[in-house]
């Protein structure tokens, strides 16, 4: 396969793009290496929309300029779509990142992504990983005629699917490399709403807390979402936050994780491969997470990409990362994914 | 499209801001489970003599499914067209490979047919061949703004996301476009890479045997205390049970929806079809319709349509 060099640029080192859903952990996340930051505004408007996360305007601003006087750049989500009564709002919201000087926004919505490109045509465009493009043609649609600067793929292909899409995408490719997983194909997934009403797409929100209910039984310490059983734990059994997706239910006469197991992505072993094809952009999931969780990671994951540029034939994965991110990990228990084909 | 057709989604157009009110016309999705092939085309057989208007064909679930090809649709399709129908072809929903991608292509050009986009890949491909295309209900298109781009690219219908509802339509009229609804089927509810089919049946998707080919109507899914939720069609997730419109067919019509969706299932399609035939004329009341359907095959009133929870609101079974 020929590489399209479609975005020559003189670096062929991946960013690395970490959460932050407060101002410490912008802060932690610019301390521990984080070429960008990626924040959202304290509503519906990203795919975060969670009770005390996210950030005002002056926290922005902080923020901001923070990393700026550090040399790292701040991204703002703008990845839920808006509807007909809500829609100004969200434009609104394009206006203040603009207005910040934010580096970048990243949006799902095409009308939303229009708006920005006409009303700001200096502020950088970033597809979400909400916009489900899987592919380089419904890339190059957002490229074509929004002239979008970096795609985030969702986390369902391959690494030989990735190489294919880096070298017919128009943009820069962002992949996720580190974090809890979604199974479903982010911006394709209504189980949340189906359930409570509420989900990712239209209010940026997952399974939310106003609709978990916890009980004791005599079967087990139940949770309920929206009065659905999504769990039933043993006592001393470890219990999870109830996402529709990580429920055990019954299909034919099994019972377990029907769909998936609370497991996290780590792609660290990867990372000579995602840097070879020219992966522009390595992505750290969690924006609910603590401060010290971003600082960790981002810590571990800086020195795996300089060790990893520096010398990338001998790039090994030194022990005490492992221990490190494996403490973070959801269920601590950690996967390649679906960039590992038997995961499939 | 025929003339007729052109007419009557032109009429339906406006409908919602003049009030005046036009019949829907009755379409068929496109089939989401894995039959034999003989089945496909036996139960297309049937289609042929069913009064729905519009015919979706195509694979939208699964692109290693192959019991079906391209000139066996491209055959069903002739057929049901001599009888009148339109026929639209549907493409896949998550295109992830090049082979997927040169299945849209050869899709797109068909040459004959219409085509239903189910992504921007899609959306794309269409746009460049000048194809019409209808904007599937996967796509998220959900305001105004993106219905005027895809417009532009050669959107000749929208179907509505199936999580909006009459509000969230009222709002966006006057549309640019003809608008179909979800009507009648077990909700398209979620897209995986993985494949949960054959994770219940011990297999890796690469070496799935096709076992989906064993659920004609999917694979139930039930939560720990009996409730059945969800079904499983290998990458794709479904509602357990049906979810129906055909109590507000009448508020679906007076909006200018311009086609009602009702989706293939092993079991009751004929009665299904006929039910919202039947209440579309007039012959028998919409509720009267709705409760036949929920007493058939066990559905629920959409929640969505009233912009709730699209399960409906339900009474908690414990404190």
């Amino acid at each position: 396969m020929t590489r399209v060099p479609a975005h020559p640029g003189p670096r062929r080192v991946p960013e690395l793009v970490c959460p932050a859903g407060s101002l410490p952990a912008l802060k932690a996340a610019v301390d521990h290496g984080a070429d960008c930051v990626y924040t959202g505004f304290r509503d519906a408007t990203n795919a975060r929309n969670f009770a005390g996360l996210n950030f005002s305007l002056p926290e922005l601003e902080i923020g901001i300029r923070y990393a700026r006087d550090r040399g790292a750049r701040v991204l703002i989500a703008l990845n839920t779509y808006p509807q007909a009564h809500n829609y100004a709002a969200w434009c609104a919201a394009v206006d203040r990142a603009a207005a910040l000087g934010a580096h970048a926004i990243i949006v799902a919505d095409a009308g939303l992504m229009a708006y920005a490109a006409k009303r700001h045509p200096d502020l950088a465009l970033h597809l979400s990983v909400q916009g489900s493009a899987t592919t380089y043609e419904a890339i190059n649609f957002y490229a074509d005629r929004f002239g979008i600067r970096r795609a985030v793929l969702p986390r369902v292909l391959t690494l030989q699917q990735v190489a294919q899409v880096v070298a017919h995408a128009r943009t820069e490719i962002e992949v996720f490399a580190f974090g809890s997983l979604c199974v479903m194909v982010e911006g394709r997934c209504q189980l949340s709403s189906y359930v409570t009403g509420q989900g990712p797409n239209l209010n940026g929100v997952c399974s939310p807390a106003s609709a978990v209910r916890w009980s004791e039984t005599a079967a087990g310490r139940e949770v309920r979402l929206a009065g659905v059983l999504v769990d039933r734990f043993a006592p001393g059994e470890n219990a999870g936050y109830p996402t529709l997706c990580k429920g055990r239910y019954r299909v034919e006469d099994a019972t377990g994780y029907a769909i998936e197991e609370p497991v996290s992505l780590n792609t660290l072993t990867m990372l000579p491969k995602l840097c070879a094809m020219g992966v522009r952009a390595v992505k750290i999931e969690g924006r609910q997470r603590s401060v010290a969780y971003v600082a960790e990671v981002t810590a571990v994951w800086r020195a795996a990409i300089d060790a990893c540029v520096a010398d990338p034939e001998h790039f090994t994965i030194d022990e005490r990362w492992d221990a490190r991110l494996g403490r973070l990990a959801e269920g601590r228990q950690v996967t390649l994914g679906v960039f590992h084909r038997s995961w499939r | 499209m025929s003339d007729d057709a052109n007419r009557a989604d032109a009429t339906a157009l406006t409908a919602g801001a003049t009030h005046r009110r036009v019949s829907p016309r009755l379409a068929l999705g496109p089939l989401a489970y894995y039959w034999p092939r003989a089945e496909v085309h036996a139960f297309y057989d049937d289609v042929a003599t069913l009064p729905v208007d519009v015919v979706y064909l195509g694979e939208v679930v699964c692109g290693k499914r192959h019991e079906v090809s391209f000139v066996d649709w491209m055959a069903i399709g002739r057929a049901l067209a001599t009888t009148g129908k339109e026929v639209v072809l549907s493409g896949l929903a998550l295109p992830e490979s090049e082979t997927d991608l040169r299945v849209l292509r050869r899709l797109v050009g068909n040459g004959t047919f219409a085509v239903e986009a189910n992504d921007m890949g899609m959306v794309r491909l269409a746009a460049e061949a000048q194809v019409p295309f209808v904007v599937g209900p996967h796509v998220n298109a959900y305001n105004l703004a993106t219905l005027g781009l895809l417009c532009d690219a050669g959107a000749m219908r929208w179907v509505m996301p199936i999580d909006l509802g009459a509000d969230a339509l009222r709002a966006m009229i006057p549309l640019p476009l003809p608008v179909e609804v979800f009507a009648f089927g077990r909700l398209p509810l979620a897209w995986s890479a993985r494949c949960f089919t054959a994770r219940a049946r011990d297999r890796a998707k690469d070496d799935c045997g096709f076992t989906c080919c064993d659920d004609p109507d999917g694979l139930s899914l039930a939560t720990l205390d009996g409730e059945a939720l969800f079904v499983l069609n290998g990458i794709q997730t479904q509602s357990a049970r049906p979810s129906s419109l055909a109590n507000v067919i009448g508020e679906a019509a007076a909006l200018g929806v311009s086609v009602l969706r009702v989706m293939p299932q092993a079991r009751h399609t004929v009665d299904i079809v006929r039910a919202f035939r039947d209440a579309i004329d007039g012959r028998v009341a919409a509720d009267e319709a709705a409760r036949t359907l929920e007493t058939l095959t066990g559905a629920t009133r959409a929640g969505y349509w009233r912009g709730m929870a699209g399960m409906g609101p339900r009474v908690e079974s414990r404190p």
